[in-house]
């Protein structure tokens, strides 16, 4: 794995000029991302970039390294394959909300219970891009879009429940806008074994611009986001002065100067926990309305736990195979148990 | 003691029950043993697509069909010399393709009321009891009587009992056959191996069954068909899927890279999956997918990885997989794609055979997209067929689609076993890795074969992105130049045409050029080809045979072939579409024969169509 030099973020960029539309999200995750694998001094002969269709999805052209651009919605198969064939490969997955929570849910399902050792990358701008604007799964209800005048009727998915309920053991939601922590998420998301759901809020300044600006625009950012650490309490809000309880096993928003309540009476944050994660995932109110019982946005790694890799698994029952085998080379397998002669 | 021992030439029989009642076992095991006696054979193994069809009626009747003998046999045979019938609807569904003086073997406690009434025979009519069995030899056999007296001491449930009834009728056949029962005793031991009391039924009844037929047939003839005339060598029976799998372990091992087999489960194609998944030990990694769309992605993935990656299919899952096929057109990368073809279109009949799957093999892609085309012919070709797909992908860096079907898939024959060491070596060349200041890399790149490098991720300096977007000829870079677009399609056809340089030429498997009538067949109607021609000739008749099994591209001398003829007739399992293909290459008035059933086309409707075609004058 040595390099000659020390590679830079634009030793992974490529000389093809860069498509997407001026001032699109996905300018500065493809950025993030080149100064990440920079930093963790990847080398670029043993990273693969491979994708879907979809604006997002032509993210493997700007990368300097392997790449695929597949079909649409079917990435997690063909890197499942890929890591299969070659599990040293460092392989990074980008889809979109269409391309893999739309056509391609059934393999985003599988890829993530079979715990393939693949950072997914799934830029969630809440339309389709490339088709030019007609609303997708993560698209809020009643939504007008051009396939859509009338409003949209479809319940919105909730991509990292969705993740949950697939058992997937890296669970991690960032934004374009946050630079600092997108890239801490890459970085916690190279680091993890298995695969690693990261949403990326990203925002379609053409079809849907504004999509995530409560979340991701400092005006609103406190009092929608929450940003999770290991080990700390749950808190958020301008100056930290809100924070989430737990009332036996109900999720209570406090305020810690009003309310009576100090930073050790919050719920803790544990990414081993399971059932925390699944509250945590169901955070997902509708952030036009803060009043009331609005839980805020997690921002974070909300879940991380280990379980053996589908490759690893295989590669395994392979070499045991191998050692406890009978046959004694092809001979034995093509004549197999019961044979005559012919003279 | 029997009086005699009279010998044959060639015996087909069918055995024919309930799907529950273990045909298919049965007739497995009496081929094993047929095969091992040195006799030449094919079978028709025959089943419904319910696994557990209404017991006792018409629709779940399952069959499974034996041509065995001493001279060449081509096909499981149209009538049957003798039916073994388990109960009524078994011997309604079938009487009709046994030969006048032929032999039933039937199941009296298979004839009672019930029976007959769901076997749907009039009130009162009972076939075994009445003069409609008059003109055959007819062993009425209280099977399930002798079964559970023989099995009075087993701890088993009568159920468990009533199961082994299939072997009670395998030993009587092994007696008539003159046969020992040393490799089905070692078979049954070994499956039952964890099931002591299950196993001590099966030899019981199956004892008891042979000893039936020496103890109480004092009088009759027993038979012996002696061994065929094989070409020396080592032998085993195998059934087609098998053979196809081994086939491709066999590539695997001769090009040295890891197989790779991602597959969704689909009659009849499973087997292939089944056989794979047990043979991890020949490096062989198997992957259920979850359709089979994931199938043949990751095998696109597994493919760009470096393994020799296959999928294999049945219809309806090619159908699915059609988008991916494009993507690995387009990628230029090896893959093997299988369609074990079944009764369509949609659902279709899943466990009946045919051929209609060639057009959409031909052309079922989105936009210019054509790609070879091998086909096996029997159950044994299947090894060879499946070495040679796996050969053209890598040599020529493309998917290759081989298409087979269930006849061939669930149908046995003896196969000569080939030598590991007598096999060709397939050459596997990867891109070699660069430094920097070498030139740069250019994926598209391409040979004296328009064959482009097969370029590893993880390989030094190679780095590239590929995908289905139009390329750039050489960089691979997106383009959408419409100039090169023409240039890529035209280039991307070409590279699979010269294919054809490397193949062998279209030989004749029987008569000679110039002649009458070709008959000019793929796939599996090979045996009947085979079975009537052969006897035409003996007859005087000018006629030949051709299979072709490369079908995109042609063997570049199958022109001159089929223009050397007066006719040409096309016989398929289908409405008509290599006939297609044909016409519309060489522009010759090929002649259809087409038959839809589900099943195989016979010896005797063959012929009877040729011999109408020969008596038009041209
Ligand atoms: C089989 C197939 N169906 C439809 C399309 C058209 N298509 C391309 S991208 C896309 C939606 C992409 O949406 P998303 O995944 O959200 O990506 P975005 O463009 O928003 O990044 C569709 C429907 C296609 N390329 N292939
Ligand atoms: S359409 Fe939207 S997502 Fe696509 S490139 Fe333009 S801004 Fe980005
Ligand atoms: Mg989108």
């Amino acid at each position: 794995m040595t390099t000659e030099h020390k590679l830079k973020a634009k030793d992974f960029a490529t000389d093809q000029d860069v498509r997407w539309c001026p001032g699109c999200g996905d300018y500065s995750i493809l950025k993030q991302v080149q100064s990440v694998m920079a930093e963790l001094e990847l080398n670029r002969d043993e990273v693969v970039v491979v994708s879907g269709i979809g604006c997002s999805s032509r993210f493997p052209y700007y990368m300097n390294t392997y790449g695929m651009h597949s079909i649409h919605g079917r990435a997690p198969a063909v890197v499942t394959g890929l890591k299969i064939a070659n599990p040293d490969l460092h392989v990074w997955m980008v889809t979109g909300d269409g391309d893999g929570l739309s056509i391609g849910g059934n393999h985003l399902l599988h890829i993530l219970r079979r715990n393939v050792d693949v950072n997914v990358l799934l830029f969630n701008n809440e339309i389709y891009g490339l088709t030019k604007g007609q609303y997708s799964p993560t698209s809020e209800q009643n939504k007008k879009t051009k396939s859509t005048p009338f409003g949209s009727l479809d319940y919105p998915i909730n991509p990292l429940a969705f993740a949950m309920g697939a058992s997937a053991t890296f669970i991690a939601r960032s934004m374009d806008r946050d630079v600092k922590h997108l890239k801490k998420m890459l970085h916690r998301s190279e680091a993890h074994k298995g695969t690693s759901m990261l949403e990326i809020y990203q925002n379609c300044n053409i079809f849907n611009d504004g999509a995530f600006f409560s979340f991701t625009e400092k005006s609103s950012k406190p009092e929608t986001a929450i940003f999770l650490e290991q080990g700390e309490p749950l808190v958020f809000g301008v100056d930290h002065s809100k924070g989430i309880r737990l009332d036996g096993y109900k999720p209570q928003v406090v305020d810690l100067e009003k309310d009576g309540f100090s930073k050790e009476d919050l719920w803790i944050h544990d990414e081993t926990d399971i059932y925390k994660a699944q509250m945590l995932v169901r955070f997902f109110d509708d952030p036009s309305n803060v009043e009331g019982t609005y839980f805020p946005r997690p921002f974070g790694v909300i879940y991380a736990v280990d379980r053996p890799c589908y490759e690893d698994q295989l590669h395994a029952q392979v070499a045991e195979a191998k050692a406890k085998s009978k046959m004694n080379g092809l001979d034995d397998l093509l004549r197999g148990t019961s044979t005559w002669e012919v003279e | 003691m029997s009086d005699s021992i009279q010998i044959k030439e060639e015996v087909t029989i069918k055995f024919a029950g309930d799907s529950g009642d273990g045909m298919q076992f049965m007739g497995n095991l009496f081929t094993e043993n047929t095969a091992l006696k040195g006799n030449d054979l094919a079978t028709f193994p025959d089943y419904p697509a319910e696994i557990r069809a209404p017991i006792g009626t018409m629709a779940g009747v399952s069959g499974f069909q034996l041509h065995f003998g001493s001279k060449q046999i081509f096909t499981p045979g149209d009538q049957v010399d003798v039916l073994v019938a388990m109960n009524a609807a078994a011997l309604k569904a079938n009487l009709t393709r046994l030969k006048k003086t032929g032999t039933v073997i039937v199941n009296e406690d298979g004839f009672d009321g019930k029976n007959l009434r769901l076997a749907k025979y009039e009130k009162g009519v009972n076939p075994i009891e009445d003069d409609t069995l008059n003109d055959y030899e007819v062993f009425k056999i209280q099977l399930t009587k002798l079964t559970r007296e023989c099995l009075k001491e087993s701890p088993l449930s009568m159920k468990e009992k009533d199961r082994c009834k299939n072997m009670f009728v395998l030993g009587f056949l092994l007696w008539r056959y003159t046969r020992n029962l040393d490799s089905i005793l070692t078979f049954i031991k070994n499956k039952f191996a964890q099931k002591p009391e299950i196993l001590a039924a099966n030899i019981a009844t199956l004892k008891a069954g042979y000893h039936y037929g020496e103890t109480t047939e004092t009088f009759t003839t027993t038979y012996e068909v002696k061994k065929a005339t094989l070409p020396p060598g080592t032998y085993r029976n195998i059934m087609g899927n098998h053979a196809l799998a081994l086939g491709l372990i066999t590539a695997g091992q001769k090009s040295g890279r890891p197989v790779f087999y991602g597959s969704y489960p689909i009659t009849p194609a499973s087997d292939i999956l089944h056989h794979l998944s047990r043979h991890k030990d020949f490096n062989v990694k198997t992957f259920q997918a979850e359709d089979e769309i994931a199938a043949a992605t990751a095998t696109i993935g597994a493919a760009y990885g470096g393994d020799l990656a296959i999928t294999g299919t049945s219809g309806p899952g090619l159908a699915l997989k059609g988008e991916a096929i494009g993507l690995a057109m387009m990628l230029e990368i090896p893959m093997v794609i299988l369609n074990i073809q079944r009764g369509g279109p949609s659902t279709g009949l899943p466990t009946k055979t045919e051929q209609a799957d060639l057009l959409m093999a031909m052309y079922g892609r989105n936009g210019e997209c054509p790609m070879p085309i091998i086909s096996a012919s029997t159950p044994t070709d299947a090894f060879e067929v499946a070495f040679e797909a796996c050969r053209i992908a890598m040599e020529h860096m493309t998917p290759v689609l081989l298409l087979s079907d269930g006849y061939i898939a669930n149908g046995a024959a003896p196969w000569m076993i080939p030598k590991a060491d007598e096999i060709e070596p397939i050459e596997v060349k990867f891109a070699e890795p660069r430094e920097e200041d070498d030139p740069a890399f250019l994926p598209y790149e391409r040979n004296e074969k328009l064959v482009r490098q097969w370029a590893l991720p993880g390989t030094k300096g190679l780095a590239h992105r590929i995908g289905g977007l139009e390329k750039e000829a050489n960089t691979g870079n997106v383009s959408y130049d419409p100039a090169n677009h023409e240039y890529m399609i035209k280039i991307r056809a070409a590279k699979v045409d010269k294919i054809a340089e490397s193949i062998p030429a279209q030989k004749l498997e029987m008569g000679e050029e110039n002649g009458d009538l070709l008959i000019l067949g793929w796939g599996s109607t090979y045996g009947v080809i085979q079975s009537v021609v052969s006897e035409m000739m003996s007859e005087g008749v000018s006629v030949a045979h051709a299979h072709i099994r490369y079908i995109h591209p042609f063997p570049k001398n199958l022109d001159n072939i089929v223009k050397g003829f007066k006719r040409v007739v096309i016989p398929e399992i289908n409405n008509g579409q290599l006939v297609k293909l044909i016409r519309e290459k060489y522009l010759i008035e090929a002649i259809p024969y087409n038959k839809i059933q589900g099943v195989p086309i016979s010896h005797s409707e063959l012929k009877n169509f040729v011999k109408q075609v020969m008596e038009v004058k041209v």
